[in-house]
């Protein structure tokens, strides 16, 4: 029964949110605040029925009830508990599910924590977030439900695609969701403006902290997924620009301009119309990523015209709300009063050319993944866009922004002065200076972009720092007095330094990866051995090992450095007699900041192993600098003036306190 | 689920879990085997998502990657390896397209994206400086010592 509950729950939600999508946007209209009152109790109400929806799901799954279809093919009794439990949103019914619940989330949190906004606002808000909610319930109501029943019901399931039999489906696809479905709140926010006419000071104070949310969410999401590609796809690739990599990486690019023109928005009331429009675009292409992903579109065109309902569904979701946004921005927008002007030289002109770069740069990577999808679509002509071309593209763009990403905190606001910026960047400017130097001597005649990749890199990193030197003072006070100013500083100032260190890591991670990597491939007998820059690695053997549904056939390395023991690495393959298929499990073995990499190959008759050994530099940089960048958005989320409900100058405690 | 959907196919195309590269292909010439390399990047696996012929463990990549070796191994260059592997499989094979009509959009919409950016971002500059002219003609000699005054009396 519980699964018939489950549905109905859904359906209940559906018409829930039917009503909240409509009556307080009437009620808004009429000015009738018996009708907005309407929306915050609503959106709790259907934040609990697709809870109950989603709960009810995962007990079939933790039941093993393969009267359910959706558990049936996806899961299995001998599974472990975490993968049956992951197991519901790895599959496309499951994870819309966990889609419209995060939704719901979300809409709850503005009801809840939205108070303070002004009434009118809060009901259309709302009521635009719970259309979108309308929208995909229905979609999952009569495409996608997972709660259909099998008559005669098996005894045992299907099991999950093993490759998804990993830690990283418990992590990655739910930050991920909350990073994409979170820029709904924005989207709302921003509809609610355009429907209203106005942008409030309430508006510009509620869209930061709701778009960072989602963008750490969203960065810590895709370094996540990149991680678990890296280890599980067995050639040490950590980005493909594949096109369901790149719909998360669109919304990234969008959300992290949103974030830097919504600054401007907030203090200094300029660039609104922009931030408006951002907005609309970064949810517009979370929706896109999720119609690319979920249609099968990406397959094959073919594919997708062969069974269409479900594409064809989120495609008129798309139209409708995309179309509808932009006409609406169309609309409305000449009518929103201009935000204040500001010179070109200054930290919002220095933010304008952030966004120049990273909306280009979006540009690039939207356009790369669906211009192959559309150009079959229309003329039937077949090519590839792949990696080649991105990297191409996107280097060109990024590389001016880095230059300038330095100078941006250290520009004042309304009228900057770029000499000065650049005479305190020289301290900056002489690490990189140094660092190409140095791996200009140390490469001797590598490609002569890689010193300079280096040097910007730690530009990047330097340039970072340098604010928060200068405002503490550090070097120059002593170090209890800098400690105290540090302590005084925003959060957000250290939040932009945190995430613009990030920024330069993952760089570094980037470089050292890509450039220096190095690769053996080998067929090994056992005894014989395989050696890679200071390490040589033994074959000892194959053993093999019995796991919970699946059988191990590890290979057993021992590494030296030196001739010293350092460790043994077990790359496997792991067979899962349930779907007769397997899966090659790779060995890691960190090493600082860098990576040993082995994965095997065939085991041939004669008793020899192919592998594929890397070493891999600097290449954990790539996602610590992502998990700091992820610091970074939490501080500047923690920052006083977003806490507390009115923008107020946050006053330093160290200027209060004895030591200045 | 981004991930999980190439991850689930890639499983399904690769039942055979192999290495992208296998020992036995690699051929002894250096040189020849680091173009190899380095052209395999540029070429897609046909039968796989968006994967190169480097990366992909399908039979058909390994076919592929024995295929430009043995053209290089005969003395072709990169471009008649390419160019040969267009005209047998079609322009798909590409994963880097070749410029022509149908693909101008594609080349030259980053291009045209930041150049309409940039135009929007000087009409922005001007509008700034048109409005401070206007500004500074509003205010005379004697309305700016008036307020330089009243600022300064604040002050004290």
């Amino acid at each position: 029964m519980i699964a018939e509950f489950g549905h109905y729950a859904l359906v209940l939600a559906f018409a829930l949110a039917l009503v909240q999508a409509s009556v307080p946007l009437a009620g808004a209209r009429k000015n009738d605040p018996v009708l907005m009152a309407v929306a915050g109790p609503t959106a709790l109400a259907q934040f609990c029925f697709i809870a109950f929806a989603f709960a009810a799901l995962i007990i079939c799954y933790v039941r093993s009830d393969f009267s359910v279809l959706n558990v049936f093919e996806n899961s299995h009794s001998a599974k472990p508990l975490v993968y049956k439990l992951t197991g519901v949103w790895g599959n496309h019914e499951g994870s819309m599910l966990l889609w419209v619940f995060i939704l719901s989330i979300f809409g709850a949190l503005v009801a809840l924590f939205g108070a303070n906004l002004p009434a009118r606002l809060k009901a259309n808000v709302l009521a635009v977030q719970s259309s979108i909610a309308a929208a995909f319930l229905l979609f999952i109501l009569i495409t996608s439900n997972p709660f259909l029943r099998i008559p005669e019901a098996p005894f045992e399931g299907r099991d999950l695609n093993p490759v998804l039999q990993d830690p990283g489906l418990a992590i990655h696809p739910p930050l991920l969701y909350v990073g994409y479905v979170g820029l709904s709140i924005s989207f709302s926010f921003a509809i609610a403006a355009l429907i209203d006419g106005r942008i409030d000071a309430a508006w510009a104070r509620w869209v930061r902290p709701w778009t960072l949310l989602a963008w750490i969410f969203l960065t810590l999401g895709i370094a996540m997924g990149s991680y678990w590609a890296y280890y599980t796809l067995g050639w040490g690739g950590w980005w493909f620009w594949d096109p369901v990599e790149n719909a998360s990486l669109v919304p990234w690019l969008a959300a992290t301009a949103l974030l830097h023109s919504a600054l401007v928005m907030e203090k200094r009331d300029a660039l609104k119309v922009w931030t408006i429009l951002l907005a609309l675009l970064t949810f517009s292409f979370s929706l896109i990523g999720t119609f690319l992903v979920r249609s099968g579109v990406l397959t094959s065109v073919h594919a997708f015209a062969n069974d269409p309902t479900r594409g064809v569904f989120i495609l008129g979701i798309l139209a409708l709300f995309i179309g509808g946004s932009l006409a609406l921005f169309a609309l409305r927008a000449p009518m929103l009063k201009q935000g204040g002007l500001f010179a070109p030289v200054s930290r919002e002109g220095a933010l304008v050319l952030n966004n120049l770069f990273l909306v280009s740069a979006c540009a690039t990577v939207f356009i790369g993944t669906v211009y192959p999808l559309a150009l079959e679509a229309l003329t039937g002509d077949k090519i590839s866009v792949g990696a080649p071309f991105f990297n191409a593209t996107f280097a060109p763009l990024f590389i001016p922004l880095l230059v300038v990403v330095p100078f941006g905190p250290l520009l004042a606001w309304k009228r900057g002065d770029l000499l000065g910026v650049a005479q305190r960047l020289v301290g900056a400017a002489a690490v990189a200076v140094i660092a190409v130097a140095v791996v200009f001597a140390m490469e001797g005649g590598g490609p002569i972009l890689v010193p300079f990749a280096i040097g910007l890199a730690l530009y990047v990193m330097a340039g970072a720092l340098t604010e928060i030197v200068e405002r503490t003072g550090l070097l120059r006070v002593p170090l209890a007095t800098a400690f105290a100013r540090a302590e005084g500083l925003p959060r957000s100032a250290w939040g932009a330094a945190f995430a613009h260190f990030g920024l330069g890591i993952t760089l570094l991670g980037v470089i050292g990866e890509t450039q220096w990597s190095l690769e053996r491939i080998a067929e090994l007998r056992p005894g014989q051995s395989i050696s890679i820059r200071r390490y040589d690695l033994q074959f000892d053997g194959m053993a093999t090992r019995q796991g919970p549904n699946y059988r191990d056939l590890a290979a057993h390395f021992t590494v030296r450095r030196h001739g010293d023991i350092v460790g043994v690495m077990e790359p496997a393959k792991r067979n899962f007699p349930s779907r007769a298929t397997a899966t090659s499990q790779t060995a890691l073995m960190t090493r600082g900041v860098s990576q040993l990499y082995l994965s095997l190959g065939d085991a041939n008759p004669d008793g020899s192993l192919a592998v594929r050994l890397y070493y891999k530099p600097l290449v954990l940089l790539i996602w610590f600098g992502a998990l700091v960048m992820a610091i970074g958005g939490v501080l500047s989320l923690s920052d006083r003036r977003l806490r507390v409900g009115a923008p107020k100058p946050a006053r330093s405690k160290a200027a209060l306190s004895p030591a200045e | 689920m981004r991930r999980l959907l190439i991850v689930a196919l890639l499983t399904l195309l690769a039942v055979p879990t192999a290495i992208a590269v296998e020992p036995d292909e690699i051929i002894s010439d250096p040189a020849l085997e680091s173009r190899a390399r380095a052209l395999s990047k540029e070429l897609r696996c046909m039968v796989c998502q968006n994967q190169s012929i480097d990366d992909s463990d399908a039979p058909l990549a390994h076919d592929l990657r024995v295929l430009v070796r043995e053209r290089l191994q005969a003395g072709e260059s990169d471009q008649q390896v390419i160019d040969f592997l267009v005209a047998r499989y079609g322009e798909f094979v590409l994963l880097r397209p070749r410029f022509s009509w149908h693909t101008a959009l594609l080349w030259f919409g980053p291009a045209t994206i930041l150049i309409i950016g940039a135009f929007g971002v000087l009409v922005l500059a001007r509008r700034y400086r048109a409005t401070r002219a206007a500004e500074q003609e509003t205010l005379t000699a004697a309305e700016a010592d008036r307020l330089s005054d009243i600022l300064r009396g604040g002050r004290q």
